[in-house]
């Protein structure tokens, strides 16, 4: 009917929502962390870095893949229970329970290679589910999500594995230059993924399913192929979490490993400034996100506020996070 | 046609016939499976999860979800235990009240600011949660004894737990509204189709905020018999739950897309979830296999996933018929 | 006005952010009267019934129906007040009962409760009008399209409405359907409702409505007895042309040089699918522009998207390039060459949050990347080419493609599928909706584009598009190619003739 896109060059006028929905999650972490030099005792030392940042490791590397998941318009829900799975997985390879490896080194690689593979397996059977029979994504992963944990604490019989294998807990306790592993890991997931997100046709193709998934697909781009595939990297992604976790804790338990981390993940992702329902993410708002979100945990634990009165802080934040974007988008 | 037809008889009534297969097979298997004990003791602990997924039930065939229902039972087992010393209607209706509220946020959250209902509910789910951690103090609260608190769920009336009364209670009222009302027409409708019921008049924002504040009610009361079950509000208790009573609804027919569901089918698959575990306990008990407790949830994502597909399978049908005439 | 007008609007103004949708529209509709509302894609026949149905406010004007003012605010309203609508894409729901579908909003109660005997008894009743007996317990779903429609007209008389009004009511039903609607039209004749009737197939006015209203660019620009208005008057009303008026150019098509025209590359054969397109057949030859006429509904679209991959065949076969062509997805026929520039840009041509050069590159994209990594530099002077060669008015390859205007954003679509370096070329309604500075540059690049060899299948709806645009013109009437012209033999009276009766002779068709 009418041309209503007669818009050319609105984008100059300033908008604060719109302002906001950018670079809100920056200032409020800018902000945080100016409120904690100034208030907060010790917090400009190396230990506190380290001590934010190991805790927020896992749930940047989860919430990386849920980034690309969500960028598509989809959700992972399995993400905690494919944690589970791999960290049950891994300590039965390289403790022999499985098949006996003398070399501890072969075991360890071995561990880590199939354990990851396997929960990436799991992340395909999901985009399975979504892309062949077109389930929705909340319910296509829920079925992991239920069933996934059972079949780690199955493969466990719920026992809790405690291991000493210091070549494999290098990743969660090991340090190169001072700088622990997995924040090297995550660093690099980070860094990797905003790059494959920026510079490969893979990377625009999933931005562009998630802004229309008609125009991708009458574009030539193999719709079911790339969301097959970014469930799977989630999966990928929630599989070396899992065993980043249990190399923390010297121990698997099939019943903790992951739990509660799909809502971390989205929540991370959500804060950080990606549209949840797909077209627009940015991985390294996420990684923002999920430290604004460890920061004001910090930061009311550090000034005694108790750690349950934090939950509804971060509930809040979520909602505004998300109503912020929203009306960013309606201005826009 | 019909295929779809046979497709969607199976959406309705497979769960029912998976639940009495269930059952026989229990019956001819197990000595004592269909003994008083276990038929109270399954009831009794089934019927908290009952009363979740009648609410959720109502949320989901708006076409919408309620992640917070787990939170806001635990929230509800302490504010009940909190109030359990006033007496027993006190305590209800505190842990009921409490329920509302968190109900009452997902509403206007949901109606008023237009946020999507994964979210919303996703964000209350935490606040609940913390917010009973907060007035628990990070530890379970002990109800009072004295008052009568526990009678709630803990006694008998005519031989059956008093939560499986509540929970039958429930449901009748659901399907009295879903069946013989406007409002639960009006709830289908929405889901299934939001524009064409706001074109035929009715009221979807009214609609949708009961249901959220419903389900936050119904949630709330399944916290109360949690306490007074239990002895103690738990503000640990209830991680998981939403994902049981929405699976437990999924197999029971209702579309997590909305617009098609039934309660009774809902109440069926809460109980096949459950007696499926319980059938697990007794195999175990006779230790030919030792499958552990374990499965259950292995078994519950396998009954998940054969029921999504073939309701994708009925859908998709759904949608091809439709367009071939 | 006369008092046997049921409803009469007057003076009707209608402005979207300053562009006038309505102007001084005017419309009656008499009690008992079947009236029909007909004009092309954007004359306001969809912005008139939603102001009259409350769904937009009316800027001036009057509006009285029932011998009264009327002011409603809302669909809801209006059905309330007797106006009911039956639109094209049928607003019930799906998964529900017939009786729920038709009683929805007016249930009927006993002791407080829902009375299902009776509310079955009374969607049974209402549908035993109409000669339909169906099991009323079943949902919606479960029946074809007509009895859906039907549901759609007992509800709306469930309300009793004075004045229902059917947009497209039959684009999706068969013959046999359509001679059922037909006998409930008449039903409610008969019984003093009146209907709004809006459709593009011309036959079916003269089968059922008593008088009609053309609408041209926002204004109702002739009312007349079906009885006494011929077809051509129709459609050069809804047009804009009368038949003897001579013509200067209107576009900025030029003379083409027939030499530029090679060897046939895609013919189709009485292609089918459903009941939209029903028997289609054309070719195109390289370096020709052929266009598609018809009228809304006519099945060009519908076509197009067959060829493309995007539907597949019921009946019929291609061959491009000389072989079979079967392609059976949208990127099949991008592999051989195709690129399709679709109608509606905003949901299947542009990704709003994405950048002028990320869009433009988006089917390019995997052949230009080095295993897998985008080459951005390649891709920029790409970019920085079409943007300059089509004349992209943008900040630059990075702006928002969500904040060019409708023009620039068809050539970033353009750009999308000649960086492809494709042989045909589809493009559906490539100016509609774009200002006429750019629709102008538009037609010279489509022309340029031919000359260099590529072939171009157009379908426009303005006429002078295709006759001084396209070197052949194929028409089409519901869902059927009922005559192909050449450059010469393509005038507007000619294309209008085969628009209005097919290849039928006239005087044949003139009895319906």
């Amino acid at each position: 009917m009418t041309d209503t896109s007669q818009t050319a060059h609105t984008g100059k006028r300033f908008d604060p929502f719109d302002f906001l929905a950018r670079y809100g999650t920056l200032i409020a972490l800018v902000l945080l962390i100016l409120f904690n030099l100034a208030f907060t005792r010790n917090f400009a030392t190396i230990q506190t870095l380290n001590v934010n940042l190991t805790q927020v490791c896992t749930i940047v590397i989860v919430a990386v893949g849920m980034t690309l998941v969500i960028a598509t318009g989809g959700i992972d829900l399995s993400v905690g229970s494919l944690m589970a799975i791999s960290g049950a997985l891994a300590p039965m390879i390289f403790l022999g329970k499985i098949i006996p490896i003398d070399n501890v080194y072969l075991a360890v690689a071995a561990a880590m290679v199939v354990s990851i593979a396997v929960a990436g397996l799991f992340g395909l059977f999901n985009g399975w589910l979504i892309s062949a029979f077109r389930i929705q994504p909340i319910v296509a992963t829920l079925v992991l999500f239920i069933a996934g944990r059972g079949i780690a604490q199955v493969m466990t019989n719920g026992n809790l594995q405690t291991f000493r294998v210091p070549q494999f807990q290098f990743i969660g306790l090991g340090r190169v230059l001072g700088i622990p592993v997995q924040v090297i890991l995550m660093a690099l997931i980070v860094l990797a993924a905003a790059w494959m997100l920026k510079r490969t046709v893979f990377g625009r193709q999933i931005i562009a399913i998630g802004g229309n998934e008609r125009a991708a697909e009458l574009s030539g781009i193999a719709v079911a192929k790339v969301k097959l595939l970014v469930y799977a990297i989630s999966g990928l992604c929630a599989g070396l979490a899992g065993l980043v976790v249990i190399a923390i804790n010297s121990s698997s338990d099939a019943n903790l490993v992951g739990l509660g981390m799909e809502l971390d993940a989205i929540a991370a992702v959500a804060v950080g400034g990606t549209l949840l329902s797909g077209g627009k993410a940015t991985i390294i708002g996420t990684l923002i996100g999920a430290m604004t979100i460890q920061l004001v945990r910090y930061t009311l634990l550090a000034n005694g506020v108790p750690d349950a009165a934090a939950l509804v802080v971060k509930a809040a934040i979520i909602i505004l996070a998300v109503w912020i974007q929203q009306q960013g988008r309606a201005h826009a | 046609m019909t295929r779809t037809r046979f497709l969607s008889l199976l959406g309705s009534y497979g769960v029912v016939v998976a639940l009495l297969l269930l059952i026989l097979f229990g019956w001819l298997r197990y000595d004592y499976f269909l003994g008083f004990f276990n038929i109270t003791s399954v009831l009794r602990y089934n019927s908290m999860f009952a009363l979740v997924a009648l609410g959720m039930c109502f949320v989901i065939m708006t076409g919408g979800i309620d992640l917070s229902v787990g939170s806001t039972a635990a929230l509800g087992s302490v504010v009940a235990a909190l109030f359990s010393p006033q007496g027993t209607w006190i305590g209800l209706g505190a842990g009921v009240g409490a329920g509302l509220c968190v109900g009452l946020v997902n509403a206007m959250l949901v109606t008023r600011l237009r946020i999507m209902p994964f979210i919303a509910t996703l964000a209350t789910m935490l606040a609940a949660s913390g917010t009973a951690l907060l007035l628990a103090d990070n530890q379970s609260v002990s109800v009072s004894y004295d008052s009568g608190f526990t009678t709630i769920g803990q006694e008998n009336f005519l031989g059956f737990p008093i939560p499986a009364w509540i929970a039958l209670a429930a449901y009748i009222a659901g399907w009295v509204v879903l069946n013989f009302t406007s409002t639960g027409r009006g709830v289908l409708a929405v889901g299934g189709n939001e524009d064409a019921t706001r074109m035929m008049g009715l009221p979807v924002g009214r609609i949708k905020f009961l249901v959220y504040l419903a389900s936050g009610g119904l949630a709330g009361l399944a916290g109360v018999i949690l306490a007074s079950q239990f002895g103690a509000g738990q503000p640990i208790e209830g991680v998981g739950w939403e994902l049981f009573a929405i699976a437990a609804v999924v197999v029971g027919g209702t579309l997590l897309t909305g617009g098609v569901g039934s309660v009774g089918a809902t109440l069926a698959g809460v109980l096949l979830l459950g007696i499926l575990f319980n059938v697990l306990n007794f195999e175990n008990g006779k230790g030919w296999i030792s499958l552990s407790a374990y499965w259950q949830s292995v078994i519950r994502g396998l009954f998940l996933l054969i029921v999504v597909i073939l309701q994708a399978k009925l859908s998709s049908r759904g949608n091809a018929a439709a367009r071939d005439h | 006005m006369d008092t046997d007008n049921l409803l009469s609007m007057t003076g009707i103004d209608k402005r979207f952010a300053g562009i006038p949708a309505l102007s001084a529209a005017a419309f009656t509709v008499a009690r008992g009267e079947v009236h029909a509302l007909i004009g092309q894609n954007g004359a306001g026949k969809s912005t008139l019934i939603k102001v009259l149905t409350g769904y937009h406010k009316r800027d001036t004007g009057d509006v009285t129906f029932d011998g009264k003012p009327f002011e409603v605010s809302s669909p809801q309203q209006a059905q309330a007040n007797g106006i009911s609508t039956i639109y094209q894409e049928i607003n019930l729901v799906p998964y529900r009962s017939l009786t729920e579908n038709i009683c929805l909003g007016r249930e009927k109660r006993r002791f407080g409760l829902l009375d299902w005997a009776s509310m079955h008894r009374e969607a049974e009743g209402l549908l035993q009008r109409f000669n339909i007996r169906v099991d009323v317990r079943r949902p919606l779903m479960e029946f074809n399209t007509a009895t859906q429609q039907m549901v759609a007209i007992a509800r709306a008389i469930g309300f009793s409405a004075k004045l229902v009004i059917m947009d497209e009511p039959t684009s999706s039903l068969d013959e046999r359907e359509v001679g059922v609607l037909f006998n409930v039209i008449r039903q409610l004749k008969q019984e003093g409702v009146s209907v709004v009737f809006v459709s593009h197939k011309l036959d079916e006015l003269y089968a059922v409505c008593d008088r009609v209203t053309i609408m041209r660019d926002g204004k109702t620009v002739k009312t007349a007895r079906m009885d006494k208005i011929e077809k051509i008057d129709l459609v050069s009303s809804m047009l804009g042309r009368s038949i003897e008026k001579a013509e200067g150019h209107a576009t900025a098509f030029t003379a083409r040089d027939e030499k530029n025209i090679g060897k046939i590359l895609l013919s189709a054969d009485n292609l089918a699918v459903g009941q939209i397109v029903q028997d289609v057949s054309f070719n195109i030859r390289s370096g020709e522009i052929a266009g598609f006429a018809g009228l809304l509904g006519a099945g060009r679209t519908e076509t197009a998207r067959l060829v493309f991959g995007i539907d597949r065949l019921k009946a019929g076969a291609m061959t491009y390039g000389g072989k079979t062509f079967e392609p059976r997805r949208p990127s099949d026929a991008i592999a051989a060459g195709l690129g399709f520039c679709t109608e509606d840009r905003k949901s299947e041509g542009i990704v709003p949050d994405m950048s002028v050069a990320e869009n433009m590159m988006l089917a390019l994209m995997p052949k230009l990347a080095k295993s897998g990594v985008i080459d951005e530099k390649a891709q920029r002077e790409i970019v920085e080419h079409f943007i300059r060669k089509l004349g992209i008015k943008c900040s630059g390859p990075d702006q928002k493609v969500r904040e060019l205007s409708g023009g620039n954003q068809q050539k970033v679509l353009l750009g999308r599928w000649l960086a492809m370096n494709p042989r045909l070329l589809i493009l559906d309604e490539p100016t509609r909706g774009i200002d006429v500075g750019a629709k102008g540059e538009i037609q010279s690049l489509i022309k340029s584009l031919a000359d260099q060899g590529l072939a171009v299948l157009m379908i426009s709806s303005e006429l002078e598009e295709v006759i001084e645009g396209a070197d052949r013109v194929f028409v089409l009437r519901d869902g059927i190619s009922v005559a192909e012209f050449d450059r010469a033999a393509a005038t507007e009276d000619a294309l209008m003739g085969a628009m209005a009766h097919g290849n039928a002779p006239v005087v044949e068709e003139a009895q319906i």
